[in-house]
């Protein structure tokens, strides 16, 4: 694949480059022997590098595979196949022990700041705790580095030794941004850091990753399904779809003239907050529900969907290609035109998957972003009611 | 559907016999010598090494488990060479030396006691547990919820041997209220088995009632919090129908498939609660056999409580997938 | 206050001075400070506001779905004539899925699980008309087919489970539009769905709200959506109405400064350049101890253009500042003016 390089890095080994890259996650029937009986392909081939510094947005709807990507890149979860390095080093195989000493250079913040952090611990232990896990002393103490960084993402030092419930969203957000940037990583896989926040909060978190990635260097894997927060923070964007990269390039070219079918329906799927803006803008309108990622459609991915289908794109699975210089797209039919702001309605792909889905275990267990829990077994959910029977009961006293 | 049943059986009688051959090997591994048990005072080691070769307990553990199981199905017969052999037939379920009699004809003898003490406990404590569970649920945090909360608390810290005996001796022995329990049977004397059952059904459901009530609260009070509720009510249904048909049936089903589960922890005997008032059913069973180490019976209890409450398992998992359109068997 | 003799209503719903106070043990919580607007037959208002800001409270105020048990709800509602407030529970429940209707935020967990969806629709339908069985079931299929639903006399026998989160908010605008209600009351209708599942729900409202002439609150947090969807919009904070107008008035001419901090603070698709942006400092209020004067004085970067400590002393009162645009904020109108530009400059439109 080719590689692209931002002007304003510097050439050498990227923090992170994925080569073809897949993630499929057995669906087993239940019982006593149970049996493969398909693949959830969770992440079907995707090819991106994140250079030093740079932030590298992961667009998609839910159950796209980008969280999933982000999460194997960090070697979270172990791929299926494909090539993961990290600074030049491949780890896709290393053990959990080797790859000890690049957890230092790598590290993670989620979406939910209200589970990610132990409600049990204080700020100050939380924030420390990768100095401790990785054995590193800072200069002048972990206390006092650790009051460095509180201060640095504007919490009050003050508040080392209150516990995060004690905080708000956003506070706590910025707990677990001091945390992961506690030993100067190279690289961050941000898993929708600002998606569970307010607005106004929001945009003081972006901004304050923006003021971290100027001063320390570190470069982003900003995964979210917001194209407008994305935006805001990335240098290039892919976007994702059923698993695969349709489209990726830097964020002017993406926001102003993008090529695939699919980033024109989501770009202009999203109202801007500019009414008379808004009328001028292209209105596709997609029907139906992404189909199973179970049982993708043949040939290109998203054909069931889209409004410039032709007959090659149901038989002939379409490669990212470099269609422009520094602009990649995963279509036979790129879009290069404005289409205009009267409404153009996507194919109808009938009923969609959803039966197929059920009975599956779990489609992607880390993938929490959004997606929907749908299937409930005996013995998972719905029980949760009769746990209580765990309780001693009356059964002992009868 | 079928296939799931399948399935389940196959582990059901996977788990059976896991279950069966874990407590075997248990009782081999006790110090207490079952041959020794077999002859009275003038023992001899002659006699115990007799008695041993008579009952099959010099062969290895596994080969006796192999026995035991054969004989559940086809029955076996003891002391095969010895003049007075001993017929256990299909079902065996072992023989008890002690009381000269095979294991499964004494847990049949005890059954019906066992079974109208668990079924009138498990009517009562169901429907006080449920209606006042749902009545707290509903005035939550007002002072009838307090209450009944606090009577629950207060019932669920009762233990059945102190409630039992206090209401034989101030209900039988003090007030004369009702005879000594002695049990019958209800087709041939109803009168005498009411009479006999009415206290340990109190005794047994206020303590699951108590448990219940709680259980049905907090149910409802998790269900009441639903967005489909507040769907319910959005659309304008009347407040009783709103908790009769949404929220009744979402917050009930883990209660009954609860209940389902209990009610078979009963069958296998409720051991406090018969021996207080005499009820010969399986618990006293339990109790005796247990107080004479008579090693084949305990075992033969313990198989017939394990099948029970498995075989339970399997009901509630059935009912919950047809109570819960969600809950897929596959 | 004291005028007993009901004012002629200019528009068919208007909410005067709405209230809604739920005493706790830490002290009472005003959910709902005051909330006042009206909105026509066909309209739609939008009520905007972050998570706490009082906005779904209103909602279900409006549907008299507030415990009466535990809050005290004060002011009126008045739809067509009638205050919705002062009524008992059956007259409100009679009005509840007939006159006005609503759909909420997860059409995930908003529909009963062990419920075909046919089931759920024959009783919306039953319980305020006396029909067939079939004639419910006929209308069950129509609304059905209406929101979009395929086959709809096969899908209205499954389970919602069966469904996608787009299809149950479908079958969830069928429920509440089946009486035809002359109000629905949109509440984050499309938060828990994907932006192309939301394009395509939005599009269904504002198609059958045409189709109806409904008057519709949309209750939203998306400053997208109001500007795709609202003739109106209300901007709440901390309870209160801070500001509100047409939608013109809003995005082009807004004046109270936590107006002009969310539009500064929303990352935009058609700014030209993707610049930084400019936050609104702190933290939203708890609703439980809200900041005396202006709730907003905490975070409000221009309360020194105001005279002594006004804004943390006294409540400003929502006033007019041009016909039908009203402002609460203790600025007048020329330093409001000189904010709104300071504050708005960033916001280059793309031009197209």
């Amino acid at each position: 694949m080719t590689e692209i390089m931002n002007g304003s890095h510097t050439a050498g080994d990227p923090v992170l480059r994925v080569t073809d890259l897949k993630m499929h996650f057995p669906v087993r029937s239940k019982g006593l022997f149970p049996k493969t009986i398909g693949q959830v392909k969770a992440v079907d081939g995707v090819s991106f590098d994140v250079q030093p510094g740079e932030t590298l947005g992961l667009v998609g709807e839910s159950g796209c595979g980008k969280s999933t990507t982000g999460r194997t890149a960090l070697r979270l979860l172990e791929p299926t196949s494909g090539k993961v390095e990290m600074d030049g080093i491949d780890v896709t195989r290393m053990s959990a022990k080797d790859m000890v000493p690049l957890r230092r250079k790598a590290a993670m913040i989620f979406q939910d700041p209200y589970n990610a952090l132990n409600p049990r611990h204080t700020v100050g232990a939380i924030i420390g705790a990768p100095f401790a896990v990785q054995g590193v002393e800072p200069a002048g103490g972990v206390r006092a580095a650790v009051r460095d960084l509180m201060d640095r993402v504007g919490l009050n030092p003050e508040h080392y030794n209150r516990y995060p419930a004690e905080f708000s969203g956003g506070q706590r957000q910025r707990i677990g941004i001091a945390r992961a940037v506690a030993l100067r990583p190279h690289f961050i896989v941000c898993d929708e850091p600002v998606s569970a926040l307010d607005v106004s909060i929001q945009a003081q978190v972006i901004n304050l990753l923006r003021d971290l990635q100027d001063d320390f260097g570190i470069a982003y894997l900003f995964v979210a399904h917001d194209l407008a927060v994305v935006r805001q923070i990335s240098h290039r964007v892919a976007v994702m779809y059923l698993g695969h990269v349709m489209e990726l390039t830097s964020r002017e070219e993406l926001y102003a003239r993008p090529l695939h079918p699919y980033t024109h329906a989501l770009l202009s799927a999203i109202p801007v907050p500019d009414p008379r803006a808004q009328k001028n803008r292209e209105h596709i309108l997609l029907s139906g529900d992404l189909p199973s990622p179970v049982n993708p459609p043949s040939g290109c991915v998203f054909h069931t969907r889209c409004f410039v289908a032709q007959d090659i794109c149901k038989v002939d699975k379409p490669v990212i290609r470099e269609f422009e210089p520094g602009h990649q797209v995963a279509c036979h039919f790129p879009i290069t035109e404005y289409l205009g702001s009267t409404p153009i309605v996507g194919p109808d792909p009938g009923l969609t998957a959803e039966s197929e889905l059920e009975g599956m275990q779990d489609g992607d267990p880390m993938e929490q972003a959004g997606d929907a829990d749908l299937i409930h077994e005996p013995g998972t959910n719905y029980t949760d009611g009769t746990d209580s029977l765990i309780d001693p009961g009356p059964g002992l006293w009868r | 559907m079928s296939a799931y049943v399948v399935r389940r059986v196959i582990s059901m009688i996977l788990l059976l016999l896991l279950l069966t051959f874990v407590v075997f090997v248990l009782f081999s591994l006790l110090p207490t010598d079952p041959a020794r048990l077999t002859c009275g005072k003038s023992c001899t080691p002659e006699i115990i090494e007799a008695n041993r070769h008579r009952l099959g307990l010099d062969l290895p553990v596994i080969q006796q488990y192999w026995e035991y199981l054969k004989g559940i199905f086809v029955g076996r017969t003891f002391a095969k060479d010895s003049p007075d052999p001993v017929v256990c037939s299909a079902p065996c379920l072992g023989y008890s030396f002690k009381r000269g009699e095979e294991v499964f004809v004494l847990i049949k003898e005890g059954f019906p006691a066992t079974f109208w003490l668990a079924l009138g406990a498990f009517v009562l404590w169901l429907a006080a547990g449920i209606s006042v569970g749902v009545y707290a649920a509903l005035r939550r945090g007002k002072w009838q919820d307090k209450t009944v909360m606090g009577i629950s608390l207060a019932g669920y810290s009762l233990p059945s041997f102190f409630l039992g005996l206090m209401a034989i001796f101030f209900i039988v022995i003090r007030l004369q209220l009702l005879p000594y329990p002695s049990y019958v049977s209800p087709f041939e004397n109803p009168t005498q088995f009411l009479q006999t059952m009415i206290l340990p059904w109190i005794v047994l459901a206020i303590l699951y009632a108590a448990f219940y009530m709680r259980l049905t609260r907090n149910q409802m009070l998790e269900v009441l919090g639903e967005d489909y509720i507040r769907t319910a009510r959005a659309k304008g249904l009347p407040e009783r129908i709103v908790i009769r048909k949404h929220a009744l049936r979402a917050g009930l089903t883990p209660i009954v498939t609860a209940a389902g589960l209990d009610l078979a922890g009963l069958l296998g005997g409720a051991i406090i609660t018969e021996s207080i008032f005499s009820l010969p059913g399986i618990g006293s069973l339990a109790v005796n056999s247990v107080n004479d180490a008579d090693l084949p019976l305990i075992v033969g209890i313990t198989l017939v409580t394990a099948t029970f409450i498995i075989v339970a398992n399997l009901i509630v998992d059935l009912l919950y997938a047809v109570i819960d359109p969600r809950v897929r068997l596959t | 206050m004291t005028d007993l003799t009901p004012t002629p209503r200019r528009a068919y719903i208007e909410v005067e001075d709405l209230s809604v106070q739920f005493p706790t043990e830490d002290g009472v919580v005003r959910a709902v400070d005051g909330v006042t607007f009206a909105i026509d037959k066909g309209q739609t208002i939008a009520i905007v506001g972050e998570s706490g800001s009082g906005k779904s409270v209103t909602a279900q105020a409006i549907m008299g779905l507030v415990n009466a048990r535990t809050a005290d709800v004060t002011g009126h509602v008045w739809i067509d004539g009638q205050d919705v407030v002062g009524m008992t529970d059956d007259e409100l429940r009679k009005m509840r899925g007939s006159t006005m209707a609503m759909i909420f935020q997860d059409p995930m967990s908003s529909l009963h699980p062990f419920y075909r969806i046919g089931a759920q629709l024959t009783e919306a339908v039953n319980v305020h008309n006396k029909v067939s069985k079939k004639e419910a079931r006929d209308r069950a299929i129509e609304m059905l087919h209406k929101v979009g639903i395929p086959s709809p006399e096969k899908r209205i026998e499954d389970y919602p489970h069966q469904f996608s989160g787009g299809m149950r908010q479908r079958v969830m605008i069928a429920m509440a539009l089946i009486n035809s209600p002359s109000l629905l009351i949109a509440d984050e209708p499309t938060t828990a769905l994907d932006v192309t599942v939301q394009a395509q729900i939005m599009e269904l409202i504002l198609e059958l709200q045409q189709e109806y002439n409904t008057a519709v609150v949309l209750i939203t947090h998306d400053l997208g959506i109001v500007a795709d969807a609202a003739d109106q919009v209300a901007v709440m904070y901390g309870a209160r109405v801070v500001e509100s107008g047409v939608i013109d008035d809003i995005f082009y001419a807004p004046e109270m400064p936590y107006t002009l901090g969310l539009l500064a603070s929303v990352p935009r698709l058609n700014q030209v350049r993707a610049e930084r942006l400019d936050p609104i400092p702190g933290n939203p209020p708890s609703p439980i101890r809200l900041p005396s004067g202006c709730v907003f004085n905490p975070r409000c970067v221009y309360t020194d253009r105001v005279e002594g400590d006004l804004c943390a002393t006294e409540r400003p009162a929502l006033l007019p500042t041009s016909p039908g645009h009203m402002v609460r904020c203790h600025m007048s109108k020329e330093e409001r003016g000189v904010v709104a530009t300071i504050a708005l400059r960033g916001l280059g439109r793309e031009e197209t």
